[in-house]
């Protein structure tokens, strides 16, 4: 089992005629994903990879009944992609693309919620379910089926986690990448929820960092709904204070936001904090 | 970005929002010209610098006659406040107090959406206010569809006033507000102390603004305000290259793909002993000229005396990593001690390719934090 995607998502790949959306709709078609269509204005009846090109996603939705969606478009056009796959009818919207202004995600997220619609990203990785499906630009050779669930607001070093759990022999139920930017749709609690309830996974990864206070409330709500073992890396412990590392929503301002604050927040309800990404396996096999 | 308070006071007036009357100046002459044109006696001097606390640093000060306005502003310009020159600074009537308030739009995390905060402790800090009265502040949830509507904006203002004709006046400033933040991208726009008057007018006695870099792009005019510092210069120079950098000051350089593994990089370093030069995420790819020019930006710092490499080869495999390495460094001349550590997708391929070379090779993180540690020894 898995959570969001599995076998039967029907992905349409918004801006597949681009480089990156043609580059990485291969890849995921090449593991096996139920690519059915892709859009880009103007270029329907194109084909690229063998997948038909449509127009709009309201196309895609009638001709194929996609509930999927994927979004390689330029930052500029990130949130009318948003609301277009929202508007189409589409339940999940994945959005890879980086520098997005965060009132348009405001915007988009805003209606996409109105619409009954899940939103995971901007600027994130995407996600996979191991054997089964992968809507992103997860690396997908690292992963093995498995039962532990991966939350990470990080792209390689959710890679540098996951490899170390496939290595000890643990594969993934499924692996999500949320996004590094301040404002993005799904985060710990809605998946923590999702994982807690998925049969198919009995461990949970989550990889956090510096910025904001989402840690410190997904170690309340592992502390009150969550029976499955959790183990934690927290990524930024040397960050100077006031800087963006990297990532957006990598920043710790006004002295909050810090590593030590939320390493001490999963601590204090006996969820166990890795020193070093390659301990989550065995923090995981010493509480299973 | 930031900018200066004198530069968000323009954009208040040029959205009708109250401010007191002031002039921006770089030189004595200049402040006194400005106090001579101001019908007030009493003026405030107010150092203009990308920091807060500029009070406390000696940055604020009332002036009664032009003798001390000639005191303070030859003072203040020049001054120093955690590290920024002063070199501007604001001469404004001085205001009859009778309260102030806090004022801001703000993006919340949480409920991913634009926040009103509102308090009655203005003119403080108000983090401190946050942290120890928290029920002094008030929070108001926009929705993005809809705004601040005139009922929401007069509910709001409840908060902070009893009297209707002042509530009237402040939901027109908190309506005024929200459509500059939305309008600029704001990220903050903050009035901090908003004041009310001895003779009964509501106005805005600062004004503080930060904007989203990554909505700059369409406002050209917000992005020309725009000032680095030295280390900005350096910082905006490397993301224009297609990394992240931020100088930290240790010894060992780092040149990571991917901003999580970068931090958690520096970690390792510190938890095995030694101390991170710098964060660097070279990004996605790791082509021969990212990481000639990455390795350029590492050795200007002069601290740099062993450098880590940790790659990550997901959809670019290891050994395709290994070459450009091997090709970078045909080209970079450099006696500084190298650690690579490559993980990932071909990765045996990759070490092999490294093996033999100038290169210390590592397998784990761990492994390789140890080595760039004990080569800094």
């Amino acid at each position: 089992m898995s959570i969001l995607i599995d076998k039967k998502s029907r992905l349409v790949v918004q801006g597949i005629t681009g480089r990156d959306g043609g580059f990485h709709a291969s890849k995921m078609k090449a593991y096996g994903t139920n690519i059915v269509g892709g859009t880009s204005p103007g270029k329907a009846g194109e084909l690229v990879d063998n997948i038909p090109v449509f127009n709009t996603v309201r196309d895609v939705v009638k001709e194929t009944e996609a509930d999927t969606s994927v979004i390689f478009v330029p930052a500029p056009f990130a949130k009318d992609a948003m609301m277009e796959a929202a508007d189409a009818g589409i339940k999940l919207i994945v959005c890879i693309t980086e520098g997005v202004p965060t009132l348009d995600v405001v915007e988009a997220y805003s209606y996409i919620t109105r619409k009954g619609a899940r939103l995971i990203g901007p600027n994130c990785p995407g996600l996979i379910s191991p054997g089964r499906s992968m809507v992103g630009i997860m690396p997908t050779m690292i992963f093995r089926e498995g039962s532990t669930g991966v939350i990470s607001r990080s792209g390689t070093l959710t890679y540098e986690v996951v490899y170390n759990l496939t290595e000890k022999g643990m594969g993934q139920s499924t692996a999500v990448g949320v996004g590094g930017d301040p404002v993005v749709g799904l985060y710990y609690r809605e998946l923590l929820e999702m994982f807690e309830n998925d049969p198919g996974t009995d461990s949970i990864a989550l990889i956090g960092e510096i910025g904001g206070d989402a840690e410190e409330r997904a170690a309340e709500y592992i502390r009150d709904h969550v029976t499955k073992p959790v183990a934690v890396f927290i990524a930024g412990q040397q960050a100077p204070p006031g800087k963006q590392m990297g990532h957006a929503g990598a920043i710790i301002s006004s002295g909050s936001g810090t590593a030590a604050e939320k390493i001490a927040a999963f601590e204090a309800v006996g969820v166990p904090v890795a020193k070093e990404p390659s301990q989550i396996p065995g923090l995981l096999k010493s509480r299973r | 970005m930031k900018i200066h308070e004198y530069q968000a006071k323009e954009m208040f007036a040029n959205y009708g929002l109250p401010v007191d009357k002031s002039t921006v100046c770089r030189t004595v002459e200049d402040a006194v010209k400005a106090y001579n044109q101001l019908d007030s006696q009493r003026v405030i001097v107010k150092a203009q610098v990308h920091t807060g606390g500029r009070g406390k640093a000696g940055g604020v000060k009332l002036a009664n006659d032009e003798i001390e306005l000639r005191r303070h502003a030859a003072a203040i310009l020049g001054m120093d406040i955690k590290g920024f020159t002063v070199d501007r600074i604001l001469i404004g009537e001085a205001v009859n107090i009778d309260k102030e308030y806090y004022v801001s739009y703000v993006i919340d995390r949480s409920s991913k959406s634009t926040i009103l905060m509102l308090s009655k402790e203005g003119g403080m800090d108000i983090e401190e206010v946050a942290r120890t009265t928290p029920e002094m502040i008030y929070k108001f949830v926009i929705d993005p569809s809809i705004g601040v509507p005139d009922y929401l904006a007069r509910e709001a203002a409840f908060r902070l006033f009893d009297d209707i004709s002042l509530v009237r006046q402040a939901a027109v400033i908190f309506q005024k507000l929200y459509k500059l933040f939305v309008e600029t991208d704001a990220s903050l726009a903050e009035i901090n102390p908003l004041v009310l008057t001895k003779e009964g007018a509501i106005m805005a006695i600062d004004a503080k603004m930060t904007f989203d870099d990554n909505a700059l792009y369409r406002h050209p005019k917000i992005a020309a305000l725009n000032e680095p510092t030295e280390e900005e210069k350096k910082e905006q120079s490397a993301k224009s290259k297609g990394f992240s950098y931020v100088h930290l000051g240790g010894e060992i350089g780092c040149m990571v793909n991917g901003a999580g593994l970068a931090m958690a990089t520096m970690d390792m370093i510190k938890l095995y002993g030694g101390n991170p030069a710098n964060f660097l995420d070279i990004g996605g790819s790791s082509n021969p000229t990212k990481v000639i020019e990455a390795m350029k930006l590492l050795l200007s710092d002069r601290n740099v005396r062993v450098v880590l490499i940790n790659i990550f080869g997901g959809i670019t495999r290891c050994d395709d990593v290994a070459s450009g390495l091997l090709e970078a460094f045909r080209q970079i001349k450099t006696e500084i001690p190298i650690v690579i550590r490559l993980t990932g997708t071909n990765e045996k391929e990759g070490r092999a390719l490294l093996q033999g070379t100038q290169f210390h090779v590592a397998e784990t993180m761990g492994e390789a934090t140890e080595k760039a540690v004990a080569l800094t020894r």
